[in-house]
């Protein structure tokens, strides 16, 4: 137990800032008012759905979950179902396979709910594109509010992306 | 030439890897898997292939490995009556491989094989298979209603809890049916095949240049070991020798990919018996070491680094000596918390004797890679088979035989402090020199074979070539051989610690469902 707690003692706080929204992610206008997003910006709750990516984009997911940035610390939290969600992370492309499941959960999600799509894949296909398994794009299949490009995207572009997604996109005085 | 343990006439592959080809009738696949097994060779990929294109019917593809080298099999089979005998009853690991390659070619083991369905989720027509050349490949189906036939458990209390496709967690989506009585695990069946994307027909409308990228992309977290294999395959059909110092640091990338899935992993496994202390610690390391990788080498899990002909980017000195400087420190850290995970009451009351796999199942059904090395298969490529760069290295074989989770969790730390020392004598030994060659064009039906231990386990590539283009080619993932043993290792267990056993195997989902 001493070596524990030392070891925690010596690591100290890791955590760095927040990113600031950014309205290029933006895929679509915002559609919900002030008073939602105030309560979204305090608690909000995730449900990720991989719908047919490489495993690149969930490594910087779960990278997003260490001390580094920390979300939980912004309100912002992992649920187990679709059920307690708000928002979806969605990463792509979205296999055929996967396609009817991805819609189930989306439609499993209450309103009002927010999708942000993950990677160069959930935002345009990627290297997999349209074929016979896949249906491309996150947003082929469910509609989508801010999508972020990278190959993976990094643990703070993603965490940029969910705060895009509940910010007003209005500048702030 | 003759095989040194068969009787067989075959060809030897060039290649850095020791590898032979030959043909044999499809008649005759049976007894030469028999000859294999009894002299301890294992299967290492089954796939099939349509050859109507080059005046012939389909063909199915068998890699088995021998102490002398990888054996690549070939059985050329009618084209009005695809069929050939199974050989699942001999290496069981072939079930799921010969209903995938049913599914995508239309070539069927015959008669007394399960003929169920694999990667065919009614998203393609019954009548369609997507890896035959004729297959219209605008065609757009979308998904018809999936029955899938899991085996039911019946008798008293017994329940079923269907798991997935989208899990609780940040995992990829597969489908887990247990069968329980109370909290207790009967029978575990995985149904996969959801993140079927289509990799292999996208590889055939690519060059050999082209296809690098999207080897690097078959299994996100495993992108160095597939790109190494990919490019490995390309020298061999090529007939190109890399230079040795990109060969060195294609050494580096692939135990720093193996370090920063262990230290990801072994947080994991400290976060689900509930030492969230131990992810917190185990993901700053991994941070900081992906970090580090972006600062080197431009990208933080290694992506595109490896290149047919060499590496994109090379290591200067300075640099390499900060990697062997910041890697001293992390392994003091990791030292520091792997005494802290052993003395922790809690978690070793999780860990020892969950989820067990004892060495005969894990020999018999072909369990390979840390978690083979964990219930006593006693196999790496890189210590099997020494060429460069490891071959002046003498890599230091990890294993256990006790097979539980305890096992898997020590050989995951010791491969950690290995691939730490590997790093450290590849750098003071970097040769001078290139990092790329220019690639040469493949003549008509050349062909090569990548085989690299990547962190979880072997990942073949074979490559059959039409010149400066990809004719077939198939990724193979170790999770293949591997998932079938998950749902051994959890029988009599609790349901709540499968999410723990689950993990301390991590097997790739996209790798297999391609």
């Amino acid at each position: 137990m001493y070596q524990l707690l030392k070891q925690i003692a010596k690591t100290g706080i890791v955590t760095e800032p927040a990113p600031p929204p950014d309205e290029g992610l933006r895929a679509a206008a915002q559609r919900l008012g002030e008073v939602i997003l105030g309560h979204f910006g305090r608690a909000l709750a995730i449900r990720h759905v991989d719908a047919g990516s490489c495993n690149g984009c969930e490594l910087e997911i779960h990278a997003m979950n260490s001390p580094f940035n920390n979300p939980e610390q912004l309100g912002i939290r992992f649920v187990a179902s679709p059920r307690h969600a708000d928002l979806l992370l969605v990463t792509g492309p979205v296999s055929r396979n996967m396609e009817t499941a991805l819609r189930r959960t989306w439609e499993a999600t209450p309103d009002p709910k927010l999708v942000v799509a993950i990677g160069d894949c959930g935002c345009t296909g990627g290297i997999f594109g349209e074929s016979y398994a896949s249906c491309g794009r996150v947003s082929n299949v469910i509609p989508v509010d801010v999508a972020v490009p990278g190959c993976p995207p990094t643990p703070t572009a993603i965490l940029q992306g969910i705060l895009t997604a509940v910010s007003s996109g209005r500048q702030r005085p | 030439m003759k095989l040194k343990e068969l009787p067989i006439e075959v060809e030897p592959l060039s290649g850095a890897m020791p590898a032979f080809r030959a043909s044999i009738a499809a008649a005759g696949v049976r007894e030469v898997c028999v000859q294999a097994r009894a002299r301890k060779a294992r299967l290492v990929a089954l796939w099939g292939s349509d050859e109507t294109r080059r005046g012939a019917g389909y063909a199915l593809h068998l890699a088995l490995a021998f102490p002398s080298g990888l054996l690549w099999l070939r059985a050329p089979l009618e084209r009005g009556d695809p069929r050939y005998p199974g050989i699942a009853d001999i290496y069981p690991a072939a079930n799921r491989m010969q209903r995938a390659y049913a599914d995508l070619v239309g070539i069927r083991p015959e008669d007394g094989a399960d003929a169920r369905k694999w990667l065919r989720h009614g998203a393609w027509p019954e009548d369609a298979y997507p890896l035959r050349k004729d297959f219209d490949t605008s065609l757009r189906h979308g998904q018809k209603p999936d029955r899938y036939p899991f085996v039911a458990v019946a008798g008293e209390g017994v329940h079923e809890i269907p798991v997935g496709p989208v899990h609780a967690g940040t995992i990829e989506p597969g489908h887990f049916r247990f069968s329980i009585v109370g909290e207790k695990i009967l029978r575990l069946e995985e149904r996969l095949g959801y993140k079927h994307k289509g990799i292999e027909k996208r590889f055939e409308a690519m060059t050999l240049e082209e296809g690098a990228k999207l080897a690097g992309r078959v299994s996100g977290d495993s992108t160095v070991a597939y790109a190494w294999a990919y490019a490995m395959a390309v020298e061999g059909a090529t007939g190109i020798e890399p230079p040795q110092r990109a060969l060195a640091i294609r050494g580096i990338l692939l135990e720093l990919e193996r370090i920063a899935n262990h230290l990801g992993d072994l947080g994991y496994l400290g976060n689900d018996v509930a030492l969230s202390f131990g992810f917190a610690q185990f993901w700053r390391l991994k941070e900081e070491l992906l970090r580090l990788n972006a600062r080197l080498f431009g990208h933080r899990y290694l992506m595109d680094a490896i290149v047919p002909g060499g590496v994109a980017r090379d290591l200067p000195r300075a640099e390499a000596e900060d990697l062997v400087r910041a890697l001293e420190g992390m392994r003091r850290e990791v030292e520091t918390l792997q005494s802290i995970y052993e003395e922790h009451a809690g978690a070793q009351d999780r860990f020892i004797m969950t989820g067990q796999v004892l060495p005969e199942l894990a020999e018999r059904l072909g369990l390979n890679g840390f978690a083979g090395r964990a219930s006593g298969v006693k196999r790496d490529l890189r210590v099997d088979y020494p060429v460069p760069p490891y071959q002046q290295l003498d890599p230091r074989m990890i294993s256990h035989t006790r097979g539980d989770v305890a096992a898997r969790v020590l050989v995951r730390f010791e491969e950690l402090f290995e691939s730490m020392r590997l790093i450290g004598a590849l750098v003071q030994e970097l040769p001078p020199g290139e990092i790329r060659l220019p690639l040469a064009k493949a003549g008509s039906g050349a062909s090569g074979v990548g085989w690299v231990e990547g962190w979880r386990g072997e990942v073949l590539v074979a490559l059959e070539a039409d010149g400066n283009r990809i004719h077939r080619l198939h990724p193979h993932d170790p999770s293949w051989q591997n998932w079938p043993l998950l749902e051994h290792a959890v029988h009599g267990n609790i349901v709540p610690d499968f999410p723990l056993i689950n993990k301390s195997f991590n097997l790739s989902y996209s790798g297999t469902d391609l």
